[in-house]
Parts: C-alpha cells; structure tokens; sequence
C-alpha cells in the first residue's frame, strides 16, 4: 500500500513487575492506510494499551517494537519535546468516556478552541471561528451557546461529539478511537458513529477503533484484529467475520445475544491456555 | 413468588411555581415469575423506578405493590426480604475492603438467620463460584465474578423479587453471556420475578418476557417480547429504537 500511515512490527509493552517484567501486549504487527481498523478483545486484552503505547502515552512502560512508523517518522526515536508536535496535532485519540475527559471547570468550547490554539499559530478569536465551524461539523445545534456550555451541561452523546470536535480539529493523519461509543445508549451511539464516520471518509483520516463490541466493529471498520492475552490472535476482513478461525473469535460471536436469536443457552467462552502461547499474526 | 403492581408512580420536586415533574405517570404491572423489562435512552427515569421501588428514593408519589402489599407500608426487614437490587457497576458496588465472606454474612446477621455457613455456601456456589472465593477481597476479583457476588448477596435473603439495574452493561460479551444464563438458570429454578432495566434490546429479548419502551419518564409503550423482531411497535420512538438496534444488530 503506497499510502501507508502507520507500520508496526512486532511492538511490545511491559511493565516492571515483581521479578522481570510482565508483558501486557506481544508482537503484536500491523499497517494501517486511509482505512478504518478495529481492534476487539475482551477487557484486559491489551487492545487500549496498543493505542497508548502508539501515543507514547505509557510513561511507566516499556515500549520496544522492531519498528513503529508513523509517516515518515519513527515514533520510538522521537524526542518527547518532537512527540509534543505529534501528539494531538498528526495524531490523536478520541477517548471513552466524555464525562471524565473534559476538564469539569473549563468551558467546552474553550477546550475544543485549546486543540487549535497549541498546534497552530493564530488570534483567539480565529481559533473560536475554527472550534465553532467543529463543532457544526459534528451537527451540534446552536454552535455558540454550547461554545460557552460546562461539560456538565452537555448530554453524554454532545459531550462526546464534542470530544470528536477537539481531536478531529487539527486536522490530524490518524484517529485512534479508544471505545468512543460505549459510554452511550444505541440511538445515539448511531449519530456518533455516522458522524466519525463521515468526517473520517471525508478527510482521507486512517482510524482505529478499540472496542469490545462486535457489531459495532463489524459494522463501521474495514478490517478488524482480534486480540486475546495481549497478542493479535486473528485479523480479518470486519464482512468476513463469521469465517474466523480462531477458537477466540468463534466463542465471542456465539456468545452475544441477538435480537430473535431465541432463548436457547448462550455459548460460554472456554478459554485455553494453548491460546496464550505465542502467535504471529501479520494485517 | 410475587406480583408487582405499579400505579401512578410520579415524582415531583420543588413546590409551588417552582416545582418539576421529573417523573410524571407510570403505571404497569408484572405478574409472578415473569421478567419484565425497562428499555430507553439515558435520562428516561428506568433506574429511578427500580429505586422508587426499593425505596432507596421514598419522595414520590403513587402506589406500589408487591404481592398485595405496599412497599410502604411493609416494615424494612419484610421488605428486604421482599426485594433486593443488583446494581449495574460491579467495580462500584461492593466494598473494597469487605471480604466476600462479610459481605454475604451482614444479611444474614441483620436478619437473624440461622445456619450462616451454609446459606453463605450455597449462595456463592449458586452464582457459579467456588467455595474458597468467600475469603476473597473484590479486587481479587474479575468483573465478571463481582457481579456473580452482587447477585449471591442479593440471592441470600431468598427475596421473591430481583430488581436488576443494567447488571451486565458493564461486561464484556463472553462475560456477559456467562451472568445472563446464570440469571437465566435461577429464574428457571427459583421462579424469581425479575425487573430488568437495559439499552441493550439483544439482552432485553433474551431474557424477558414483556418490556416497557420509556422516554423522558413516561411509558412510551409495553410491547411483548415477539414485537421486537420485525419491529411491531406502533408508538414512533418505540419503533425507532428498535430499528436503531434492529440496524446495530444486523449484520449478523
């Protein structure tokens, strides 16, 4: 793929533990172009500490790889003071819950303005036309009075909207979008979902969407890793997923309730220690 | 086993000019052993039923019954024995530093009731859990297993009415698929009456029997569990709920 953003080989993440270290993500490769890519797994999978760790947002960590391309640069090389260009401006992270990731005391507008303001160099006032102009992309009514709302004023699903607002502001190269979603109810998840998904479309952005819920993933990503124990245990096409090999993969399908599905049992996951040993999986 | 009967049920706050509605009219009732279920957006007053109910709110108004009597008139320890709760957050719900040995024994103790190791037992080992769990801490604990002691310390007053408050939303799927058939088993055993507040119309279809489409505090439309595949709704926010999650789960 000649338009490749991201390129990860073999990255790993472990942290000091009591005798050596304990690793929470292994080997885990893969690229990533204008695309949308989801990684599920159940909690305590590794799959949060991929988007992190791509971030460089893991200050107690280790973080090796044999190599972790972003454009044309290496992430791991990088300075922290160059990581601060990066970070948020060409690359940034849409994260779970809105009620905990905006600041409770600041304005939202204001913190979506901030974005702009750190990145680019320009007068107040244009940075609020910029936030505004945002937040009407993410079909919030009544831009201005809600410029100058409380996080707490604001609905989940706004406040989430609002979240998209900040990260997609600076016009960045790639998304990472840590459970975006599963802080709101169906209807609304919806909206949200159409709207990332129209303004990543729109701009050519490549987005990876961590998530624990299968049709969310099924639905809105091109291709899909499956993580289990911190590795990548099957990747696949997300309109191919009900071919997947993996024992994993089969377990959590057959283990979500559907609606009509009938009441017969639901399948539990039977999980063996054979899938902790180590795989590699390229996408 | 016991039939609930809700009528009226409305909250007001504030006085005079001032005052607000939050919860204007809701009436509906569950027969015995049935699961009834609370589907709406966050915001439509379903938990704040549940704990209008188990009066963990008392400043409402109406009528609630259960088996006959009025929870308000019933005396506390009737009425724990009447009716418990699970809450939605396992990580939330039990206390950091009670073993689950003291978190099922408090019960027993308030209630005065005899052969404590054994109830203690049976309840841990009804949710699925080994014995030796009971010297546990919660942070010993994997959320999915929290949720099974949420439910063994409602379980071990023997209530006849388990009100459950989104109990798996904080699981993940095979977690989840693990809790709704133990729920699912207990009812099959124990006859339990259970009222079942979700988002998740998969979950609401798989477990209960009738359900209440809520939006903004008012019953939009109680509709039986058949409705929902096909969509046979009449009430326009019914209908697009369901279709919102008819569309989520489609490409199965």
């Amino acid at each position: 793929m000649s338009d490749t953003i991201l390129d990860v080989k073999k990255l790993c993440v472990s942290y000091r533990g009591e005798g050596g270290y304990n690793h929470a993500v292994r080997n885990v490769s893969f690229t990533l172009g204008r695309e949308k890519l989801g990684i599920v797994g159940e909690s305590g999978s590794g799959k949060s500490t991929v988007g992190r760790a791509l971030l460089r947002l893991l200050p107690t960590a280790e973080i090796t790889a044999e190599k972790l391309r972003f454009e044309e640069l290496d992430v791991l090389a990088l300075r922290e003071k160059e990581m601060l260009k990066v970070r948020g401006r060409r690359m940034s992270m849409i994260l779970q819950d809105p009620k905990f990731s905006l600041n409770p005391i600041r304005r939202v507008g204001e913190q979506v303005a901030e974005a702009y303001l750190t990145h680019f160099k320009c007068s107040k006032a244009e940075a609020r036309a910029k936030a505004i102009s945002m937040l009407e992309a993410v079909q919030i009514r009544d831009c201005e009075r809600v410029y100058d709302l409380y996080p707490h004023e604001v609905s989940g699903g706004m406040g989430q909207r609002i979240m998209i607002a900040m990260m997609l502001l600076t016009d960045p190269d790639l998304v990472i979008a840590d459970e975006p979603t599963s802080a709101l109810d169906v209807t609304v998840r919806l909206q949200v979902l159409n709207i990332l998904d129209k303004l990543v479309s729109e701009r050519g952005i490549g987005l990876i969407m961590i998530s624990h819920d299968l049709n969310l993933v099924r639905n809105f990503c091109d291709r899909v890793l499956i993580m289990y124990a911190g590795q990548v245990v099957e990747s696949l096409k997300a309109s191919e997923l009900h071919l997947a090999q993996h024992p994993y993969t089969q377990g959590l399908l057959a283990a979500q309730p559907r609606i009509g599905g009938g009441r017969g049992r639901l399948s539990v996951l039977n999980r063996r220690p054979e899938w902790k040993e180590p795989i590699e999986v390229q996408a | 086993m016991k039939s609930v009967d809700i009528r009226n049920l409305s909250i007001t706050l504030g006085h005079g000019a001032k005052a607000v509605k939050i919860l204007p009219d809701v009436s509906f009732s569950v027969g015995e052993g049935e699961c009834f279920g609370l589907v709406g957006e966050s915001g439509s007053g379903k938990s704040t039923i549940l704990r209008c109910m188990s009066l963990l709110l008392t400043q409402w108004d109406g009528k609630i019954t259960i088996g006959g009597k009025d929870v308000r008139q019933m005396p506390l320890i009737e009425r724990c024995r009447t009716l418990q709760m699970v809450f939605q957050d396992p990580y939330g719900s039990l206390h950091p530093r009670q073993s689950v040995r003291t978190v099922l024994h408090e019960p027993l103790r308030i209630h005065g009731m005899d052969n404590r190791q054994e109830r203690m037992e049976r309840a841990i080992t009804e949710v699925g859990l080994p014995v030796d769990f009971l010297d546990r801490y919660p942070h010993q604990l994997s959320g999915g297993q929290r949720q099974r002691v949420a439910i063994a310390r409602a379980l071990i007053l023997e209530p006849s009415v388990l009100l459950l408050d989104e109990p798996t939303s904080a699981l993940d799927v095979s977690v989840q698929a693990e809790i709704l058939n133990l729920l699912s088993d207990l009812r099959a055993k124990r006859g339990f009456t259970y009222i079942m507040v979700s988002h998740d119309l998969a979950v609401v279809d798989y477990m209960c029997d009738r359900f209440a489409v809520m939006q903004a505090g008012e019953i939009v439309e109680i509709l039986d569990r058949e409705a929902l595949d096909g969509n046979k709704a009449t009430k326009p926010y019914a209908r697009q709920l369901i279709e919102a999650s008819l569309e989520y789960d489609s490409a199965v």
